[in-house]
């Protein structure tokens, strides 16, 4: 698989303030990049979610921590043929996430809380947790045009 | 996020705008929390119709808001969902749990 071409690099810290940044500068990016108005919501959506997830979970809540943001266009085997791609990848330096934590939720227990990483796996392709080198490293990937090319694009 | 509320009898209706996330939710939980909880209110209608997103701790503080509710028997209606707010409810699988309508005139009948 081709690293690609990165598009976008964002270092922000862990301040929930900082999500409608990151949501602005994503949804414009998806758009650009030739993704459906229902795409770019999910793209934004587990974003956010991700993001959320690190501040709460890897950081405790504490506000002024760094969170790295990669974006690049890539290309990668998908059911047999190859595809464009958007590959986002978010690094912190928090706790290890722990992996019973990150399994969620059963969607029929009605409670609040446990919903981000649903909302993750449903609006991307690829979601895959590592730990190296004392970062948490998540990487999701949103094939492009997988229902076909929109309009205009 | 801004929540203007208003009162019709004994129904407040919060006035929704802006995005619900881990930065505004705890402040709409909180509101919420208060109708429910320390003023008894018998109904209390959410109009989302100028929210522009909602993330999971956004769901989390409506879904309190309805636990609130049933606690003292009252009852919690949301109206005027566009389409962003209705995928997230969706894909939260709760929708169906919510007193949804599409109007105010709706939410606040007898």
């Amino acid at each position: 698989m081709s690293r690609g071409s990165l598009l976008l690099r964002m270092e922000l810290r862990s301040n929930p303030e900082m999500l409608c940044v990151v949501r602005n500068a994503l949804g414009q990016l998806a758009a650009t990049l030739g993704f459906s108005e229902p795409e770019c919501n999910a793209v934004v959506l587990a974003v956010d979610e991700a993001l959320t997830n690190i501040i709460r979970h890897a950081y405790l809540g504490d506000v002024e921590r760094p969170i790295q943001a990669s974006f690049r266009r890539i290309h990668v085997p998908w059911e047999g043929q190859g595809r464009d791609a958007l590959e986002i990848v978010l690094e912190d330096r928090g706790v290890t996430v722990n992996p019973k934590k990150m399994c969620g939720r059963a969607l029929e227990d009605v409670r609040p809380g446990g919903l981000g990483l649903h909302f993750i796996r449903e609006s991307m392709n690829t979601v895959e947790f590592s730990r190296r080198k004392g970062r948490n490293q998540l990487r999701l990937v949103k094939i492009l045009h997988l229902h076909g090319p929109q309009k205009g694009s | 996020m801004q929540i203007a509320a208003r009162h019709l009898d004994k129904i407040t209706i919060f006035d929704i705008s802006g995005d619900i996330d881990l930065a505004t939710s705890p402040e709409l939980r909180k509101a919420l929390l208060r109708e429910f909880r320390e003023l008894r209110m018998p109904r209390v209608v959410l109009n989302l119709g100028a929210v522009r997103y909602i993330d999971s701790s956004g769901v989390a503080s409506l879904v309190e808001g309805l636990k609130a509710s049933r606690d003292v028997g009252s009852r919690f209606i949301l109206f005027g969902l566009n389409r962003t707010v209705q995928e997230v409810l969706q894909l939260s699988k709760l929708v169906k749990i919510f007193e949804i309508y599409e109007n105010e005139e709706q939410s606040v009948a007898p």
